[in-house]
C-alpha cells in the first residue's frame, strides 16, 4: 500500500528455544498511530528492538518508506527517519534541556565533525531545538539540568529529542511509564498532535492512553500478533480480551 | 564561592607570578619545577579529554608519553652524534629543532593512539583500562630491549633542543615555550568541548544510547577523542625530555600513567583546568615534603583519599560552588 511508513514482514526472533517474535507482521500508515499491546513477556520489547536495530531478526525483515532496512545499524536507521524514544530515559543528565535537545540535531545536519564554533552559536540548531521545546512544553525549563527535571518532563524531553530528526515515524516504548494521571494526560495531547507529523508506533501498558490515542492496535501475545484491527475491533475482540484486556482490566 | 573562571584566571596569574618572582630573584630552581609542573599539567590536560569528558579511563597513556620522549631523544641522539636516522629508502636526518620534533611528536602519538584506540575501545570499564595497560607496557619494556638507544640506560642529549630565536637553555625561556602551548592547547580545549563535537562526546559519556538514537557514531567519536588526546600527551612527553635532556623506558612506566589519573583525580575530573591543579599540587609536594621525608607518596596517598572522600570533582569542585547552568 502506498501510504505504509513502516512495515515488518514475517519477522521472527528466538532465544535459545523461547520464539520472542514469531513472524510479527504490521504495518503502520501514514498519520496513525499504532499501537502495540500485549502482557508481559509478549514480545513487544524484542519487535521495538528489531525495528530500531538493536536486534537483527532471525527472519524476516524491516521496511521504511518500501526501503528494506533490516541490515542497517541502529544509528543508520535513526538518519533514516526513526525517531526513538526509550522506555527507560536516556539523556545527557549533566546537560542543559537544552543541550540535549540541540544534540538531537546534531547527528541529523552532520554537525559531529565541526570542532571549533561553540554549539549554541549553531543559531539554526538553536532556533530549531527552541522551537520543538515550545511545543512540548519545556521551554521555560531550557536552561536548566536535566537531571533535575521531573519525571514527567524528562519524558516530554526524550520526545522533543526525537522530534529533532524530523523523523518519518516515531518509535515510542512506553513513553507513559511512571507517569501520573495529569502527566500522562499531558503526555496523550502531545502525542495525539504529533500524529499529523508522522505516524507513531506505540508500545504502552497504559490503556486509557492507548484507547484514547490509537487508530490501529496489534495485539501480541506469545510473540504472536493474535489481532490487528482499529480500536473498536479489537475492544470487543473475544480473543484479545482472553488473552490480555480480560485479566488486566 | 567564587565562579571557575575565576579559579582558571587565578591559576594563570600563578603561573606567570611565581616564574616571574623566580626570575627576578634568581631561582632557576623553581623556574624548573614550575616548568615540570606546567608540562606534566599538559600531559594530564591531554588525558582529561579521554577520561573526563569521554569516560574511558586510559591507565596506558605514559605510552604516548614516552613516545614523544623518544622522538626527542632518537632525533636528538641522532642529531648530536651525527649519524642519520635513516639511510634508506630515503635519508632521515637526526634534529635538534624543538618544531620539528613536536610536529613528529604529535603525528606518531597520534598513529599509536589510533592503533590502540581501535582496539581498546571495543571494550569499556575495567577491560579497556587493562587493555591500555597492556599496550603502554609493552612500549616499556620494547624501550628497555631496544639497546641501539639506550636500553634500561635511557638516552642523555647534551644541548636543549633549539627553537629559533629563544635561547632554550635559559629556564626561563624554556619555561615561557612550555607555559604558551598549555595555554594554546587548553584554549583548543575550551573550544572544542563548547563544539558541537564535544557536546557529542559529552553525551556520548552519559548517554551511549541516546548518541546512536540520534545517528551519531559512538565508537568514531570516541576514537577522535583518544586521538587528540595521545597527541597531546605526546607533545607533553617531547617537552618532559627536553627539560631533563633525558629519555629512559621510565616514562613509559605505568607509575607515570598513574600519577596522570592522580593529577586528573585531585584537580577535577573533566575540569578544564583540573589537571593544571593537580599538577602543581602534585609537584610541590613531590618538591616540599620530597625534602622532609622520602616517603612523601604517604601525604599525597592521604590527600587523594581526603578528596575522593569530600569532593567528587577535586580542588575545583571543593572550591566552586556548583553554578547554575547556563546556555
Amino acid at each position: 500500500m502506498a501510504d505504509v511508513v513502516l512495515a515488518t514482514y514475517g519477522i521472527t526472533k528466538t532465544f535459545g528455544s523461547l520464539v520472542a517474535c514469531d513472524d510479527v507482521s504490521i504495518n503502520v500508515r501514514a498519520g496513525e498511530i499504532h499501537a502495540i499491546i500485549g502482557p508481559n513477556g509478549a514480545g513487544k520489547s524484542t519487535l521495538i528492538s528489531q525495528i530500531c536495530g538493536t536486534l537483527i531478526p532471525d527472519q524476516g525483515r524491516v521496511e521504511l518508506m518500501g526501503q528494506d532496512i533490516t541490515a542497517l545499524s541502529g544509528r543508520a536507521r535513526a538518519l533514516a527517519g526513526l525517531g526513538r524514544t526509550f522506555q527507560i530515559s536516556q539523556l545527557a543528565m549533566e546537560d542543559t534541556v537544552l543541550q540535549n535537545v540541540i544534540l538531537g540535531g546534531v547527528g541529523a545536519t552532520r554537525r559531529q565533525w565541526h570542532f571549533i564554533q561553540p554549539i549554541l552559536s549553531h543559531h539554526d540548531l538553536r532556533e530549531q531545538a527552541e522551537a520543538v521545546l515550545e511545543r512540548v512544553g519545556l521551554i521555560d525549563d531550557r536552561h536548566r539540568q536535566t537531571a533535575i527535571l521531573s519525571h514527567g518532563q524528562k519524558r516530554q524531553l526524550e520526545v522533543a529529542i526525537a522530534l529533532m530528526l524530523k523523523p518519518k515515524i516515531f518509535i515510542m516504548d512506553e513513553p507513559m511509564a511512571g507517569l501520573g494521571l495529569e502527566g500522562s494526560k499531558q503526555l496523550t495531547m502531545l502525542l495525539d498532535d504529533l500524529r499529523h507529523q508522522a505516524p507513531i508506533l506505540l508500545v504502552e501498558h497504559d490503556m486509557d492512553a492507548v484507547f484514547t490515542l490509537a487508530d490501529h492496535i496489534s495485539v501480541l501475545d506469545y510473540g504472536k500478533v493474535i489481532a490487528s484491527d482499529d480500536v473498536d475491533a479489537i475492544r470487543n475482540d473475544p480473543v484479545v480480551r482472553d488473552a490480555y484486556l480480560g485479566k488486566d482490566s | 564561592m567564587i565562579s571557575e573562571r575565576m579559579i582558571n584566571i587565578i591559576l594563570i596569574g600563578l603561573l606567570v607570578i611565581i616564574p616571574a618572582w623566580a626570575y627576578l630573584a634568581d631561582e632557576p630552581f623553581t623556574i624548573t619545577l614550575m616548568t615540570r609542573a606546567v608540562i606534566f599539567a599538559l600531559a594530564a590536560v591531554g588525558l582529561n579529554l579521554a577520561l573526563g569528558v569521554g569516560g574511558f579511563v586510559s591507565f596506558g597513556h605514559a605510552a604516548f608519553f614516552g613516545l614523544g620522549g623518544y622522538v626527542m631523544g632518537v632525533l636528538a641522539w641522532h642529531a648530536q652524534s651525527y649519524t642519520p636516522f635513516l639511510e634508506w629508502p630515503f635519508l632521515i636526518e637526526g634534529t635538534q629543532s624543538m618544531p620539528v620534533i613536536w610536529v613528529i611528536a604529535v603525528i606518531l602519538s597520534a598513529l599509536l593512539a589510533l592503533v590502540i584506540g581501535v582496539v581498546s575501545l571495543k571494550t569499556t570499564g575495567v577491560y579497556f583500562i587493562m587493555i591500555t595497560l597492556a599496550f603502554a607496557q609493552m612500549m616499556y619494556y620494547f624501550s628497555i630491549s631496544w639497546s641501539a638507544y639506550g636500553g634500561e640506560d635511557g638516552l642523555s642529549i647534551y644541548v636543549r633542543n633549539s627553537f629559533p630565536g629563544l635561547n632554550t637553555l635559559d629556564p626561563i625561556q624554556f619555561y615561557s615555550i612550555c607555559f604558551i602551548i598549555l595555554m594554546a592547547v587548553l584554549a583548543l580545549m575550551a573550544r572544542l568541548v563548547k563544539s558541537p563535537y564535544g557536546l557529542a562526546l559529552n553525551a556520548a559519556r552519559q548517554s551511549p544510547k541516546r548518541v546512536e538514537a540520534v545517528g551519531l557514531d559512538l565508537h568514531q567519536l570516541q576514537l577522535l577523542a583518544f586521538v587528540i588526546s595521545g597527541a597531546i600527551t605526546g607533545l607533553a612527553g617531547a617537552l618532559f625530555a627536553d627539560l631533563n635532556r633525558f629519555v629512559s623506558p621510565n616514562m613509559f612506566s605505568w607509575q607515570l600513567s598513574g600519577e596522570f589519573i592522580v593529577f586528573i583525580i585531585i584537580g577535577g575530573v573533566g575540569r578544564l583546568f583540573g589537571p593544571v591543579i593537580g599538577a602543581l599540587v602534585f609537584v610541590g609536594l613531590e618538591h616540599f615534603l620530597g625534602e622532609i621525608n622520602d616517603y612523601w607518596h604517604i601525604y599525597l596517598g592521604l590527600i587523594l583519599l581526603l578528596i575522593v572522600l569530600f569532593s567528587k570533582t577535586g580542588v575545583m569542585g571543593l572550591l566552586v560552588k556548583k553554578e547554575a547552568h547556563h546556555g
